[in-house]
């Protein structure tokens, strides 16, 4: 994929006014994660209703375009959303919203950081709250699973 | 036979110094492939093609170049997995050699989970690289070195070990897959499958059996495997560590540097994802590019095809040997229990005598302790001289060998 494809101007728009950027006071749900490559670095915030659905979303944090505009798109994707369905987004759907399918290995880890956090940090969630019941069941083993992964 | 021997000569042809002549007319004949093996020419054009055409840094820039370096990186690790049986690629880590990753294991794994008076049980076999680095381990944690013994065919006994494991302190049982001096092919599976009884962990050196024979670590049930490119058709500086994942997540770091880290602050530092966490600076990455064409050599050869020459070559040389009067060859001269490696003496004659003798005639033996003095002195020698063989090796070579042994029989009167 060369450069001209990727930064087109949804890519640009994002990353210049992300959505959902900020923080959350006493979240239920937070995690950090970052990347070595060029330092993008993610915190995620997020709040879940009596429904099991993420009510409140936001992350705050630094990083490339490619980085803040995927995030971005995938805070809009997860708000609202049950959480059971919140674990199904995949790469793909985070790709392809922004015609990122083809980006090569090392630009992936950016588009992917977000995902990454998000997937691992509903795995400790639900961890946490199955404390009691079933802490293997197999929904949070794939869990891990994806989130180990993704790239 | 006709079939095979044609296939030899082509598979010969890929192979620049076998063509090498040394002391002006002498063909040389290459028979310390258990020392390092010769490499192909696919294997020397993929590292020449990337100093070359895309050399560059990985993982970090984000240049077409590097990407073309780090997806030929990434898929080397992706292709072991699939030649080793290995589920998950990230499971591997490339080191040095089998010496780096037995290291390795002594140092993140060793130093976090061996304690005094734990046991560390290794066999009488094995390459100084498979004892050293327990001895100064078991010396800083004032644990205990235990050896399997080996019988007169040169095979474990494996009864000493469940008397090992029933103390109850033993931690780790750590063995070469095939021995490095005698050939003997190791019966891992029954020695892990009476370790996970006693919930004890494994390591496998795979430096000799790897090149040679098929490993399924899947199958095999380990916790640790080790290996090196350089005797498998590749080049010299890369080997990988496959460690199981759930005992690769307790690990602590290896090496501190770039790379293996995912932020560092002016007192505190967080670790990179597995497997980058042991992977620290630099790696070799046309070394790792051109372990990927020695792979593909392998398979396209057959490891069957392999395994089953070493076993004829093996077989004939020993019936050739039996003719000489006053060799010795240790271990068992059963093949199908062996690696293509037969160590013998000759009479009194020193072995270092006898290579320099052989290389005259420009056969190239190994002649010493083969790095297993514990062995050379289970052995009550001082040292052999060993024959190692690889695909591309030939009765017609063995024949050379054998007039020349025959001179030396003449040149020392025996």
């Amino acid at each position: 994929m060369s450069n001209s494809n990727i930064y087109h101007e949804m890519i640009i728009d994002y990353s210049r006014n992300p959505i959902n950027f900020g923080t959350l006071v006493k979240p239920d749900i937070f995690m950090h994660d970052s990347n070595p490559l060029c330092g993008d670095s993610i915190d995620l915030y997020m709040n879940v209703n009596n429904e099991q659905s993420i009510s409140e979303v936001k992350f705050n944090g630094k990083g490339c375009a490619i980085c803040i505009a995927c995030t971005s798109v995938l805070t809009e994707m997860t708000k609202g959303k049950k959480i059971d369905d919140v674990i199904k987004i995949n790469k793909t759907d985070v790709l392809s919203e922004l015609g990122l399918q083809k980006l090569n290995p090392v630009r992936i880890k950016c588009a992917l950081l977000s995902l990454k956090i998000l997937k691992f940090s509903i795995y400790s969630y639900l961890s946490d709250k199955m404390k009691t019941e079933d802490t293997k069941s197999e929904k949070l083993v794939k869990l891990k699973e994806d989130a180990s992964h993704l790239y | 036979m006709k079939t095979q021997t044609t296939s030899i000569n082509s598979i010969r042809k890929d192979f620049p110094i076998l063509n090498r002549h040394v002391y002006g007319d002498k063909q040389l004949i290459y028979l310390d492939n258990a020392s390092t093996t010769q490499k192909p020419i696919q294997v020397i054009n993929s590292i020449n093609d990337f100093y070359r055409n895309y050399n560059s840094n990985i993982h970090r820039s984000v240049y077409s170049i590097a990407n073309e370096a780090t997806n030929a990186y990434e898929n080397t690790r992706n292709k072991i997995a699939k030649f080793l049986n290995i589920s998950d690629p990230k499971e591997i880590i490339f080191v040095r050699g089998t010496t780096e990753a037995i290291n390795l294991v002594a140092y993140s794994w060793g130093r976090k989970n061996i304690t005094k008076n734990d046991v560390i049980v290794t066999t009488e076999y094995e390459h100084h690289s498979n004892i050293v680095p327990w001895q100064l381990l078991v010396k800083e944690k004032q644990a205990k070195l235990k050896y399997i013994e080996i019988n007169k065919s040169g095979e474990l006994c494996l009864e000493q070990l469940d008397s090992y494991l029933e103390c109850g302190n033993v931690k780790l049982v750590t063995f070469s897959q095939m021995s490095n001096v005698l050939g003997t092919i190791t019966d891992s599976k029954k020695i892990i499958s009476q370790c996970r009884k006693h919930d004890v962990k494994t390591l496998i050196d795979g430096a000799q059996s790897v090149p040679h024979m098929k490993v399924n670590i899947n199958d095999l049930n380990c916790d640790f495997f080790a290996c090196s490119a350089h005797k498998m058709l590749g080049p010299t500086g890369v080997g990988i560590l496959w460690i199981r994942k759930n005992v690769m997540e307790e690990m602590i770091p290896f090496h501190g540097g770039g790379d293996m880290i995912k932020e560092v602050h002016k007192y505190d530092t967080t670790w990179n994802d597995l497997p980058y966490k042991f992977e620290a600076g630099t790696p070799n990455i046309a070394d790792v590019i051109g372990f990927s064409s020695s792979i593909d050599y392998i398979n396209n050869i057959g490891m069957d095809v392999i395994r089953n020459h070493e076993e004829d070559l093996r077989d004939y040389t020993i019936s050739k040997l039996d003719n000489i009067k006053n060799i010795v060859i240790y271990g068992s001269k059963d093949s199908t229990k062996s690696g293509g490696i037969i160590s013998f003496n000759f009479a009194d004659i020193h072995p270092h005598d006898l290579a320099t003798i052989l290389d005259e005639d420009g056969i190239a033996i190994r002649s010493g302790h083969h790095c297993a003095q514990v062995l050379m002195e289970k052995l009550d020698v001082p040292a052999t001289s060993r024959i190692s063989f690889y695909v591309y090796n030939t009765k017609n070579e063995i024949d050379k060998l054998i007039t020349s042994l025959e001179k030396a029989a003449r040149l020392f009167k025996l």
